[in-house]
This record gives C-alpha cells, sequence and structure tokens, in this order.
C-alpha cells in the first residue's frame, strides 16, 4: 500500500522519474541561494527579477517557439539586465533598491504576458506562467543539472564574502573592494536558479522553491550552514511530496509543490523550537513534550 | 617622532557643504588620540575621511606609509545585522580577512587566536553563541576581539563606549591600552571627559574646525569646550552658512 501510493508512481512512470531528479537538482542549487535572499531581506526581489525574466523567456519563445535554449538565453539575458539596472539605478539615483525593482518587473511581467499571449494561445502562457515539470526531456534535465552545480560550487567560492555582506556590509567595504562583486555575483546567481526554475516551476512558481524552504528551516536551524541544509531537506522532500499529490489527485504539479512547501512552512512557523508560535507560547510544555 | 597622519587643509562635507573645515593637524605614530566635540561636530564625518569612505572637499590627508590594510575602524553605528544566523567566534573571525582573505579557510593557528581574541575581551563561553543573543555590551565586546584580530597600526573607533556599562567600559578600555603599548596609533571619539582625561595622552577637539590640538589638560580646558559649544551652535542652521561665516 505504502510502496503503491509512495514509490510505484516513480518506477511506473519515466516522466514522474525525470521531474523527480529536476526538482531535486532545483533543490540542491536554488534553495541555498534561496536562503541568503531571505536571509538579506530580498525575498520579494527574487519575485521581482523572476517577473523580470518573462520578456527575455518571451522573446525567445517568439523566436524559436517553445525552446529550450532559446527562452534560457533570453531569460539570462533579461534577468542579467534588470538585476544590473536595478543595482545601478539605485547607485546614481536617491530611489531604493525595492522601489526602482518593483517598477521594473510590474513593467517586464506586462510585457512578458502580452509577446507571449500575442503569439501562443493559452496553453502556451500556462506553461511559461506554471511551468512544464511533468514533461523535463532530457535537455531540459540536463541544464537544470548544470546549473545547479555551477550555482552550488559559485556560493560555495563566495559564501565568506556573501556571509559578510549579509551580516556586515560596512566590515566588508572596510576590509575589501569585493563588496559591489559580491553583490552582482549573488543577483546573477539569482538570476541563473531562477532561469532553471523557470522551465520546471514557471516564472511565478519559480521563486517559491526558493524561498518558502529558506523561510521554514529559519524557524529549525540556528547557524547558516544548518539552515541552508534543513532549507535543501525541506525543498525536497516539498518536491517528492508535491509531486505524488498531483500524481494522485491530477493537480498541477508546480503549484502542488509549492503549496507542499508552503504548508512547510507554516507547520514550522507553528511547530519549529527556534522562535516556533507553540514554542513561545508554552516555553517549559513544549520542551517537555 | 614619524606621523601617523596628517590633515593637510582638509575640509569634508556631504553635497559640496562642509562638516569639517581646512583641518590641519598631525597625528603622531604610536600615539593615542581621543577625539571630542559636541554633537555635529564633524568627528564622525572625519573618522570616514580617514578611513577613505568619504573624499575631502579639498586638501588632503597624508598617511605616514599607512596602506587602507592597516587601518581598522569601528563605526558609530555599526550596521551588523543582528538577526544573521552567524556565531560569535565567526563574527570575530571575521577579524583575520586580511591574513586569510574571502576564500581560504581558517587553520588551527587561527582558531587559536580567534580563541585569544574572545578571551581578552571577556567574552569566553559566547563562542558558539549566535550573535543575536548577545546584549549591547557584549556585542561591543565581540567587535572589540574583532578589531584585535585586524592587527592594524591605526585603530579609529568612534564612541565605542555608548551604551556601555562601566564594568565594560573598563574592560574595553584595557584593550586600548594594550593597543597603545604595542605601538598602534589609536584615535577614538569619546563624549565622556572623565575617561579622556584619564586614560588618553592626547586629545583633538572639534567642532567644524580645528579647537585645539595637544596634551589632554591643555586641550580640555573650561575655555577651549565653551568656544567648542559657541561655535557649533553659530553652525547650527545649515552648514554652509558656517562654511562661509569661517571663509
Ligand atoms: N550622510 C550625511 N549626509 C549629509 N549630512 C551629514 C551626513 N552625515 C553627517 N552629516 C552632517 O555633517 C555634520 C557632522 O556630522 P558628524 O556625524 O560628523 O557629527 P559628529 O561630530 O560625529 O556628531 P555626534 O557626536 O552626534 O556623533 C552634521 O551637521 C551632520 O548633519
Ligand atoms: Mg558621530
Amino acid at each position: 500500500m505504502m510502496w503503491e501510493v509512495l514509490v510505484q508512481p516513480f518506477t511506473d512512470f519515466g516522466f514522474m522519474r525525470r521531474a523527480l531528479i529536476g526538482c531535486i537538482a532545483i533543490s540542491v542549487g536554488a534553495t541555498p541561494v534561496g536562503a541568503f535572499l531571505m536571509l538579506r531581506r530580498m525575498s520579494l526581489t527574487g519575485d521581482a527579477m523572476a517577473c523580470a525574466i518573462l520578456p527575455g523567456a518571451a522573446v525567445g519563445y517568439l523566436v524559436a517557439g517553445l525552446s529550450l535554449g532559446a527562452m534560457t538565453v533570453g531569460g539570462l539575458i533579461a534577468g542579467m539586465a534588470v538585476a544590473l539596472l536595478a543595482g545601478f539605478v539605485t547607485r546614481v539615483t536617491a530611489l531604493r533598491e525595492d522601489a526602482s525593482l518593483a517598477a521594473f518587473y510590474l513593467i517586464s511581467l506586462a510585457v512578458g504576458v502580452l509577446i507571449v499571449s500575442t503569439r501562443g494561445g493559452n496553453v502556451d502562457l500556462m506553461r511559461v506562467l506554471f511551468g512544464t515539470v511533468l514533461a523535463l526531456d532530457d535537455a531540459a534535465l540536463i541544464l537544470l543539472c548544470s546549473f545547479a552545480s555551477v550555482s552550488l560550487f559559485a556560493l560555495a567560492a563566495l559564501f565568506r564574502p556573501l556571509v559578510l555582506e549579509c551580516a556586515d556590509p560596512q566590515f566588508l567595504r572596510s576590509v575589501s573592494g569585493l563588496s559591489a562583486m559580491t553583490h552582482f555575483a549573488f543577483l546573477a546567481l539569482v538570476v541563473l536558479n531562477l532561469v532553471g526554475g523557470f522551465h520546471a516551476l514557471g516564472t511565478l512558481m519559480a521563486v517559491g522553491i526558493m524561498i518558502l524552504p529558506a523561510a521554514a528551516a529559519r524557524f529549525w536551524a540556528v547557524g547558516i550552514g544548518a539552515l541552508i541544509a534543513a532549507a535543501v531537506a525541506v525543498a525536497m522532500l516539498s518536491s517528492l511530496a508535491g509531486l505524488l499529490l498531483s500524481y494522485h489527485f491530477s493537480l498541477p504539479s508546480g503549484p502542488a509543490i509549492i503549496l507542499v512547501a508552503g504548508l512547510a512552512y507554516a507547520l514550522s512557523l507553528v511547530f519549529g523550537p527556534v522562535g516556533g508560535l507553540a514554542g513561545r507560547a508554552f516555553p517549559r510544555r513544549y520542551l517537555e513534550a | 617622532m614619524t606621523r601617523a597622519l596628517e590633515f593637510q587643509d582638509l575640509t569634508l562635507g556631504y553635497d559640496r557643504q562642509p562638516a569639517v573645515h581646512r583641518l590641519r593637524g598631525e597625528i603622531a605614530e604610536g600615539s593615542l588620540t581621543a577625539m571630542v566635540g559636541p554633537n555635529g561636530a564633524g568627528k564622525s564625518t572625519l573618522l570616514k575621511g580617514v578611513t577613505g569612505s568619504l573624499r575631502p572637499l579639498e586638501g588632503r590627508i597624508a598617511f605616514g606609509g599607512l596602506a587602507r590594510d592597516d587601518i581598522a575602524y569601528l563605526p558609530q553605528q555599526s550596521d551588523v545585522d543582528r538577526s544573521f544566523p552567524i556565531a560569535v567566534s565567526d563574527l570575530v573571525g571575521m577579524g583575520l580577512w586580511r591574513e586569510i582573505g574571502g576564500f581560504a579557510g581558517l587553520r588551527a593557528a587561527h582558531r587559536a587566536r580567534v580563541a585569544e581574541a574572545i578571551s581578552a575581551v571577556g567574552l569566553e563561553g559566547f563562542e558558539k553563541r549566535p550573535i543575536g543573543s548577545l546584549s549591547g555590551g557584549q556585542m561591543q565586546r565581540a567587535l572589540f576581539a574583532r578589531l584585535l584580530l585586524q592587527d592594524a597600526r591605526l585603530v579609529l573607533l568612534d564612541e565605542p563606549f555608548t551604551a556601555v556599562d562601566a564594568r565594560t567600559v573598563a574592560d574595553l578600555i584595557g584593550v586600548v591600552r594594550r593597543w597603545h603599548g604595542e605601538g598602534r596609533t589609536v584615535i577614538a571619539v569619546l563624549h565622556d571627559v572623565d575617561t579622556v582625561r584619564a586614560h588618553f595622552p592626547r586629545t583633538l577637539m572639534l567642532a567644524r574646525e580645528l579647537v585645539a590640538h595637544g596634551p589632554t589638560a591643555q586641550v580640555l580646558t573650561a575655555e577651549n569646550q565653551f568656544r567648542a559649544r559657541q561655535m557649533c551652535e553659530a553652525c547650527a542652521g545649515p552648514p554652509h552658512i558656517c562654511g562661509r561665516s569661517a571663509a
């Protein structure tokens, strides 16, 4: 019974195995980056960047249809451009970064949706917005895994400057000139992972797998290393559970995965030992239980 | 005695409006100097000028063979994100940046020095605590431990003892005196005149312009303090009025 519910979908169907591999790749690559996004209080920036990718991917779609390469290149270019532009606007004007990003992403989202819907039908629009995790082909899987590997290595290399850029930016500026480089390299990593996540989960859901597991992990882990590990674990479990749910109840898989991650967040918020509601309301009893 | 730095007709300011005006003076290598002056006198501005984060509007600061790396700086308002999940020993260990850079790992010798710095500021037992769980004074101790590891020839402290109790002040003064004993140059912005008299041989009094600079007993006179307050009150309006009247 357990076997049938939990394992058989994956043994029976190749597309389920592929979906699982894709989601695991995204969990390993994107979720650690998401943890830093959250810690830098840039969760909403992540959202904005995700929308910024859309017009690029849409232009790729205009040129070549639902082609993996064209949409990836388009998305990367658009995402990097918006990241650079927002950083630049913040540096030369008094506008705060979040304000300039909000402006860019609202425009991007509108432009992207317009482009896709003038050329394609509603089905294509849905694929772009919500992803196609159940239809990942070999090329897409290779792409996701390479993005995850690149991202993981880059994050490891950047780790100390990045931690310092979050925890004490003034100090980083005073001891080294790496501050600006760190910031932009981090934004580049965010874009890379969003474009990867975009293929599986779509524009609107890609941020979810970055932010929600990290937000949940916050209630379980104290140190940054443990937090990242917990976030990756939550992301993987959410992917697994979300895929199974979508299989058994024929739900759209991207939203199902994100919903499970959201549930994990809600449960952590209540029961997490580090600042969770239950721990706060009944400190003694909770510890004894 | 060689000079650590020299202010040469230095004018610093924001948006072309001077906050420190035509400052001249020398800080000797190995000296222990307190910087005093009323609120808005330009003390923090001057330290920002020395670290290089604020470019002079006019004049310059000459360094006696000091590189940017040789300066350690504790800002008045540190923007440490206290909610960031990092342990005290990791925060303190960042003081080793000059030696280990952004990427290399910490070796056993480094760890031993981190532990030594933490115990020098009296934070033993707090190594594994997240920084968010420290009190304000304990956080200040941790930041001093990080300064210790920076091993800098010039140490700039901007009001390091605000909101810190007497016991902690005494401990941290001990750290400052240790730096002095090791021949490092220290400049500390302070408001408490008693601390200055007791521990700082030299004083620089600032009120947008230089009021006095020299041995503490000669600088911290009632007359000078009165003058400084008057000069700052005269400048209480927009800073450009101050600049014009002084020119
Ligand atoms: N970022 C800034 N932008 C514009 N003006 C500034 C800025 N920082 C300081 N000032 C102005 O420069 C003047 C000197 O400020 P500064 O911070 O150097 O004073 P201070 O001597 O450190 O005072 P306090 O004892 O209150 O710390 C003040 O008039 C202040 O309003
Ligand atoms: Mg100040």
